[in-house]
């Protein structure tokens, strides 16, 4: 076992000292209280204010807790804000791909839409948003219960020990199925659905990340199978490009560095 | 090597995009930042032009290398801007002499009112199309000439110049002090007060009724032209195009065709109906403006109704009350309760615009009982967009003798399918959303690349429009003339605020 890691128990240390007292303190008044170097102190402050655990009061220059941290136990993201951060993308991986395009997020097992756009084709759309997928035949769902821990926890409590339910004979039936699913999805880092959710569908989906790589959504296509798939039935390598350049574009606005 | 792309800036109202576009007009990447508002006082609002300039510097670059490209692949750029904000600025130093001041200030209410009862003040709308307002240009400059010692001198001798944001953008990026183009289009200029409406020049009777010194002007251009090439920032790069930004957002809508309307929503919303080469003349309250003008070809005019606060409230929630931390939060907080509980919220912070325009009117929350929750707040701020297009609409089915069947809208609130979908309902039409959200942008890019070959004409761009999103009307028609009377009645209220100067 490693031992702990240094930079988390001073960031804890100074989130404990930011919640006592008057809780706004200047850098120099941090650094001493925890016998930290200046320069370390503010590294540690800076992080903690990137991912909104720490706010700075641009007057005085003081550090005081995050409303991020005060409201740790509900959602990280709000959909709405997480429409409005990946619209563009959305916008954009609609007119390459010619598919509609979701984004979706995990509600109670179920995945909820929070975005659509239609396939630009101008033909008659109704829009999605609000509406409940099932997790296991969809490649958003997949996607989810893949990477949102919470996700696959709730879809678990779902089908405690019977079969998962059956759009299609090509529907994901075992949890056995499922886990060998899931751990392709994890290998190749973008799943699809192909004449699971209806016949004659398919769909391609990649991880909306935010800072630290927190997966908060998925984003992805769907269409028809003759149009997603090529010949062998596989989606095609340029579509699945497409959806997960969007999806990375996204991710890099939101704060994720490294994907 | 190949121009592959076309580069747009959005300078907004509350912050400015990058955004660079492929042949299709498709986004390959966006970078944008907010600005500070300053509000010294009540019914002030100002910016800090220096700060969207540096704003600029950083983002032109980012999104750049974030297409992994040099600037020798981008085949010109395009300007889009928050239209009216007045810059003053020092030929020598390129230093600003005064604070922006932002089209939403008020502060000229006095002289608006001095002006206006001048006997000759019928001028203004004879010549320029737009009535004596706080919200255009030319009075505002006149207080800034007025306020500060020196500077009506200064600009007589041409030391110190004026310009709306692109005008200034502009200067700077072809060079500032150092052989910087001062310019604006056509589209600007005509919301200054000073352009005759026909001639698109500066109009000596405006300038004398303003007292504007000519010498501090730029040269008002056509909007899709090349104008300079940049010389920071983006160097080489071409700088093909300017529009107001309502402007752009109905040229990146491709509203190219007479009695082709569109809406945008970002700090304020604004409809915009095309009327064709020849201007037009409202009875409703709607402003005769520039819809755009491609290289030497006759400007085509447009119909606008303007509305100076819709997203501007959403934000006042946000920083100014802090009951949402970022503005997409309006529409969760909207969504925990299912009506206005009864109250409704006059957003009238400049005054009120189209239709009415009233500065003397100021903001009402009507309705307020125990029972109003921050939801039932959250409702009425999006409502309040709402009602607010209605009036417009009505007003531009007046005027015109056809009534709208659909709406096209963009700009940052589309994103807020509550909003949205209310918005259909009141006006009992289908509301669409095009493919292309940032239509501000596209637009600038648009004319940017027509101006240098990149696209070659205005009906290709039109096969580039599809649509995203459509949100079709559900609401009962007796609940809708209800909900409309209690508005127009929360209207009512917040008139006649100010009280006239004594004296
Ligand atoms: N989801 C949303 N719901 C309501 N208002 C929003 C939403 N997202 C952004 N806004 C508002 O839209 C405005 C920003 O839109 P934008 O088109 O960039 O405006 P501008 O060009 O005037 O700066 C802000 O006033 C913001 O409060
Ligand atoms: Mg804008």
């Amino acid at each position: 076992m490693p031992g702990p890691v240094q930079s988390i128990e001073r960031a804890a240390a100074i989130l404990r000292l930011l919640a006592q007292g008057s809780g706004r303190l200047g850098l120099t008044e941090i650094a001493n209280s925890l016998g930290l170097a200046r320069g370390t102190a503010h590294g540690i402050l800076r992080t903690l204010q990137l991912v909104g655990f720490v706010e700075q009061d641009e007057a005085t220059g003081k550090y005081q807790l995050g409303a991020a941290l005060l409201h740790l136990g509900t959602s990280y993201l709000d959909v709405n804000e997480l429409r409005s951060r990946a619209i563009n993308w959305a916008d954009a991986l609609a007119a390459r791909s010619g598919e509609a395009v979701r984004i979706g997020t995990h509600l109670q097992g179920k995945v909820l839409v929070v975005h659509h756009v239609f396939r630009p084709d101008d033909s008659l759309q109704t829009l999605d948003v609000g509406m409940l997928l099932p997790m296991h035949a969809t490649a958003i769902g997949k996607v989810l219960l893949a990477y949102d821990a919470n996700a696959a926890a709730a879809q678990q409590d779902a089908v405690q020990d019977g079969e998962l339910e059956q759009f299609t004979r090509r529907t994901v039936r075992t949890r056995r199925e499922m886990s060998r699913m899931l751990a392709t999805v994890r290998e190749h880092g973008w799943a699809s659905d192909v004449d699971e959710a209806g016949m004659g569908e398919a769909g391609v989906a990649a991880p909306i990340r935010g800072y630290g790589g927190l997966v908060v959504g998925a984003m992805g296509i769907s269409g028809a199978t003759e149009r997603i798939c090529d010949s062998g039935g596989r989606p095609r390598p340029d579509l699945v490009g497409y959806v997960r350049d969007a999806a990375r574009a996204v991710s890099r606005d939101l704060g994720a560095s490294r994907w | 090597m190949t121009q592959r792309y076309v580069m747009s800036i959005d300078q907004g109202t509350t912050s400015t995009r990058c955004i660079l576009f492929d042949q299709r007009g498709r986004l390959v990447s966006v970078t944008q930042r907010e600005h500070k508002q300053h509000f010294p006082r009540p019914g002030w609002v100002e910016h800090d032009a220096v700060e969207i300039w540096r704003n600029l510097e950083r983002i032109g670059p980012e999104a750049l290398a974030h297409a992994g490209i040099g600037p020798s692949e981008v085949a010109a750029v395009g300007i889009a801007n928050q239209r009216e904000t007045t810059v003053l600025w020092d030929r020598r130093t390129g230093v600003p002499v005064t604070p922006a001041v932002v089209w939403q200030d008020t502060r000229t209410d006095t002289l608006v009112d001095e002006l206006s009862r001048r006997p000759d003040a019928h001028v203004v709308r004879e010549r320029c199309g737009l009535p004596l307002a706080t919200y255009f240009s030319a009075p505002t400059v006149r207080w800034l000439l007025d306020d500060t010692d020196g500077l009506r001198e200064r600009a007589e001798r041409g030391e110190v110049l004026f310009g709306t944001m692109e005008s200034w953008l502009i200067w700077n990026l072809t060079g500032g002090p150092d052989g910087g183009v001062h310019v604006t289009d056509v589209t600007n200029a005509s919301r200054t007060l000073l352009m005759n409406l026909r001639d698109l020049d500066w109009d000596p009777v405006l300038l004398g009724f303003f007292g504007i010194p000519r010498a501090m002007l730029p040269e008002i251009r056509p909007s899709s032209e090349t104008y300079g090439v940049a010389r920071r920032v983006l160097p080489g790069v071409r700088i093909s195009a300017a529009l107001g930004d309502q402007q752009a957002a109905l040229f990146g809508q491709t509203c190219f065709h007479r009695g082709e309307a569109k809406c945008t929503y970002g700090t304020g919303a604004f409809l915009l109906l095309n009327t064709g080469t020849e201007p037009v003349a409202s009875t409703h309250g709607l402003l005769t403006t520039v819809g755009y003008q491609i290289g030497d070809q006759p400007a085509v005019y447009a119909l606008e109704g303007s509305i100076a606060i819709t997203g501007a409230l959403v934000q006042w929630f946000r920083d100014r009350l802090g009951i949402i931390s970022t503005a997409p939060e309006i529409e969760t907080l909207a969504r925990t309760v299912d009506d206005n509980g009864g109250c409704y919220i006059v957003p009238a912070f400049s005054g009120l615009f189209a239709p009415h325009w009233r500065s003397e009117a100021r903001g009402v929350i009507v309705g307020l009982t125990s029972y109003i929750t921050k939801g039932h707040l959250a409702r009425a701020v999006l409502e309040a967009t709402g009602w607010q297009t209605r009036e417009v609409v009505d007003a531009m089915n007046a005027d015109a003798g056809i009534a709208l069947t659909t709406l096209k809208v963009d700009g940052g609130m589309t994103s807020d399918n509550l909003l949205m979908q209310f918005i259909a309902d009141v006006l009992d039409v289908p509301v669409v959303r095009p493919m292309v959200a940032e239509t501000v942008s596209l637009g600038a890019a648009y004319a940017a690349g027509l101006a240098v070959g990149y696209w070659p004409d205005l009906e290709g761009l039109r096969r580039n429009w599809h649509r995203a999103a459509q949100w079709t009307p559900a609401m009962d028609p007796k609940r809708r003339e209800d909900e409309y009377d209690n508005w127009r009645r929360a209207v009512e209220r917040a008139l006649d605020w100010i009280k006239p100067a004594a004296g």
